[in-house]
């Protein structure tokens, strides 16, 4: 390609100026960077808010805010971090950014739709931000609406649930726009098994996002029709069925869990062979796996509600289900440490980030086995061994993920060199942060500790203490963090089209790459790791 | 692990146990192999990478293993958890009262307590009633947890079988002070316990009270008391008729509390807040107290004169 005449998307002069340019780009890529925007912003605001919560958790009683305040900003922190971020997140930023240009192709298949998912996204969060400053108070219900509770609060759940019910469709669009992309815009020769795993994990996950987002849709339209007009589904004095709501709140959420995990495995599975500089081993098994997790995961729901009082059948199919979706997760692990086998190990932060997330997502899976098996989950459910497991799996798994990606592709989507002293200290900050934050909470989970506890035993605040302290160095490595990336972005070295000798089609592009991608269509090879 | 203290802590840890066991030989197993990679094919001891092929027989090996073992784990986490739902007929019933945010016990006899006292080495089975929201009866020493669900019929059952006290907590989340809302469990001998049941009070003698009955049935005393006591909201005691200082819309004013206030109250309660007490906690009544109960309450309140 010749370079002096590329103009990068970054650059590019379109109909419109300034922030029109970007407010109206159907570009996927200036999409991508609308989204990312936006979720660093969302994300910042959810960390601040979990820091005051180990704030107030330091010593047990009232430490800095009083108990309303508390399970207002527990209900916030879940409902922005887990509608507003973890769930757009990797498939709308850099699978918006890199799905079209690792099958080939000049865009999604519905740009238009794309950007209208984008406003639809924001809409939503604005609604849920507005539902922390209506007179009646933040919601107070946590980000799960659990029905009677819901129904009946004097808080803004109306309008914080209609949010979710707009950001949803948001996620249902975007799944859309994804899987008729992969169908449809492949390059000309390129099959499935001809695609890199980064976009078999996005269109795993987008048949989720189509399929299961739906019934949250409904179940959360009924909680306001309840709220409203006292219909009753889930109201036992009028024949309803308060477990009811669980039932179909899970049957979207958990597979949500797989919408967030499924593309961060995408995006390790694309860093660890770079740095490695192998092709990634067991490709089939990663691929298959994704579309195993994916289908599995639709039939596991009811392993959050083994104390409701589910008949025991329930109970056994669920746990039976839930332990054979752990090993589909288990093949990929050994895949990605075999990858290593041999390799050329270059330990870039991106790498590091990846070692990070597959130890993290380890101790994520691993005590999901607790809680996959009745008698134990019996025991942890509703404890704080929950909030470190989920955690475990959301921040320690798609949020490492994140960071890796963004520290692997970030040279591709601003053409610039972000500092590596810097980002290996915020790896190290955020991962030695995490641990201390989040283990300790597993121990006195198994002793006790309940969730959602505003005040504790006194025998539980060492774990407290210890998860504060990680909880101000974790914090302190994302500031990092961010500031080396912002750095970078203004004022970084410039970077060049495969600073890692990567092998994918995106490193074949230059850094950043023009506003469609490929002046011709890419020659399909037929290892998708075979580009260099 | 292995305290004893009820006949289901030997097989919820034995699960524990196992799955704890394979998944830290497996952490550290996969961690060592890493780090060894990381170090031994570092780029400056090992330039140039060596393609390996993939292997099918290996990718088999590492499904069947993995599945044989969470089977396994499956199998003991079952076993661990059938005999919770497997209620000896002699078991002694207790009833468990979960109310925001307070539990009370009813013991046979209409025999009611704050405290959990148990009889060592009997079974007991605990009927758990909610009257207001989801909450959670868990005893973690026992290893027994079940969700408290209105209009289900949920129980638990166990065998105490070590004396001493225990914690009981809500485990499922419901509002203000769900955190606070705990309970001691004691185990005792029967002797004793036999003993104590009978010096317990019986049930309130306003339950043949229309309105209290209604207030009752939607826990409305687990914040506002009948005897002047303040509590998360303002006492019922010699309320009607009194004259209070609300807020309404952000401003102050001053109101007798009349029909017409009580109706407000439940059904829009964040609309006029007496002055002192924090907005947005009471959830409405609307849907679940009935228009036609209204009066039924008011009559009760009436009837608490102020002194």
């Amino acid at each position: 390609m010749n370079n002096t005449e590329h103009v990068s998307f970054l650059e590019h002069q379109g109909k419109h100026k300034g922030i029109l340019a970007w407010i109206l780009s159907t570009d996927h890529k200036r999409i991508a960077f609308l989204y990312m925007y936006a979720i660093a912003a969302f994300f910042l605001v959810g960390a601040i808010l979990g820091l005051l919560m180990r704030f107030e958790l330091i010593a047990p009683g009232e430490t800095i805010m009083k108990p309303q305040t508390y399970n207002g900003i527990f209900t916030v922190h879940g409902i922005i971090m887990i509608f507003m971020v973890v769930i757009p997140g990797l498939s709308a930023v850099f699978g918006n950014f890199f799905l079209p240009i690792l099958i080939g192709a000049k865009d999604v298949s519905f740009p238009k739709l794309n950007l209208f998912s984008w406003y639809l996204f924001m809409f939503g969060s604005a609604l849920a931000v507005a539902s922390q400053f209506l007179k009646s108070g933040p919601p107070d219900t946590g980000w799960t609406f659990y029905a009677p509770y819901s129904t009946t609060t004097g808080t803004s759940v109306i309008i914080a649930t209609t949010a979710a019910f707009i950001l949803g469709f948001s996620s249902i669009l975007t799944g859309l726009n994804f899987i008729v992309t992969v169908h449809r815009l492949r390059a000309p020769g390129m099959k499935f098994f001809n695609m890199p795993l980064f976009p078999w994990s996005l269109y795993a996950t987008a048949w989720i996002q189509l399929l299961a987002t739906p019934v949250v849709g409904i179940t959360l339209l009924m909680l306001i029709a309840e709220r409203l007009f006292g219909i009753g589904f889930f109201n036992p004095d009028l024949g309803g069925d308060p477990v009811l709501f669980q039932h179909l709140f899970w049957i979207y959420s958990h597979p949500a869990v797989y919408i967030m995990i499924l593309p961060a495995m995408g995006v390790i599975t694309e860093i660890i062979p770079t740095f490695c500089q192998k092709k990634v081993y067991g490709y089939k098994a990663i691929a298959l796996s994704s579309l195993a997790i994916a289908g599995v995961g639709f039939l596991v729901w009811g392993h959050h509600m083994y104390t409701s009082g589910m008949s025991e059948q329930a109970r056994w199919f669920f746990s039976l289900l839930t332990f054979i979706v752990a090993v589909p997760s288990a093949i990929k692990v050994f895949n990605w440490i075999s990858t290593m086998y041999k390799g050329s190990i270059d330990m870039k932060p991106a790498f590091l980030f990846a070692l990070a997330f597959i130890f993290l997502f380890m101790i994520g899976g691993l005590t999901g086995l607790i809680l996959g098996s009745v008698a134990t989950d019996i025991q942890v459910h509703d404890t704080s061994f929950i909030v470190a497991h989920f955690h475990y799996i959301i921040f320690g798994g798609m949020g490492f993920a994140f960071f890796a990606g963004l520290h692997y592709w970030f040279p591709k989507m601003y053409g610039r060199m972000y500092n590596f002293k810097r980002a290996n200290f915020s790896v190290i900050a955020l991962f030695v942060g995490f641990n201390l934050l989040y283990f300790p909470q597993f121990i006195i989970g198994v002793q006790g500790m309940p969730r959602r506890y505003f005040d504790y035993f006194p025998r539980f605040q060492w774990a407290q203490i210890l998860s504060t302290i990680g909880g101000v160095i974790l914090f302190i490595g994302l500031i990092v963090m961010i500031y080396n990336l912002v750095k970078a972005a203004r004022s970084g070295e410039k970077a060049p089209a495969n600073p890692w000798n990567g092998s994918t089609l995106e490193w074949q592009l230059p850094s950043p790459p023009s506003i469609e991608n490929f002046d011709e269509d890419p020659v399909v090879k037929e290892n998708p790791y075979d580009y260099n | 692990m292995f305290s004893s203290a009820s006949n289901f802590v030997h097989g919820v840890d034995t699960a524990f146990l196992f799955i704890i066991g394979v998944s830290v030989f497996f952490l550290i197993l996969l961690t060592t192999i890493m780090i060894v990679f990381v170090v031994k094919y570092n780029r400056k001891r090992h330039p140039h990478a060596t393609q390996i092929k993939d292997s099918s027989a290996l990718e088999i090996t590492w499904t069947t293993i993995p599945l044989i073992l969470v089977l396994l784990m499956f199998y003991f986490g079952w076993k661990g958890f059938l005999p919770m739902r497997q209620v000896p007929a002699d078991a002694m019933n207790i009833k468990a009262y979960g109310k925001m945010w307070k539990w009370t016990f009813e013991y046979p006899g209409k025999k009611v307590s704050d405290t959990l006292l148990l009889p060592l080495n009997k079974a007991v089975k605990v009927d758990l009633i909610s009257t207001d929201v989801i909450h959670g009866f868990s005893i973690p020493g026992f290893r027994v947890k079940e969700d408290v669900v209105p209009g289900k019929n949920n129980y638990t059952w166990f065998i105490p079988s070590k004396l001493g006290d225990y914690d009981l907590f809500c485990s499922a989340y419901c509002g203000l002070s769900h955190s606070y809302m705990f309970a001691l469990v004691r185990v005792v001998p029967e002797n004793e316990f036999n003993t104590w049941v009978a010096s317990l009070p019986v049930r309130k003698a306003d339950d043949n009270n229309e309105g209290y009955k209604l207030l009752e049935k939607n826990g409305c005393f687990a914040c506002h008391s009948v005897n002047g006591t303040k509590g998360v909201g303002p006492s019922f005691k010699g309320l009607y008729g009194s004259e209070r200082e609300v807020v309404t819309n952000g401003a102050n004013r001053k109101l007798k509390v009349d029909d017409l206030y009580i109706k407000t109250s439940v059904y829009e309660p964040a609309t006029d807040v007496v002055v002192g007490f924090p907005q947005g906690v009471m959830k409405s009544y609307k849907g679940t107290i009935k228009e036609k109960d209204i009066p039924k309450i008011i009559e009760y309140f009436k009837s608490l004169k102020a002194e």
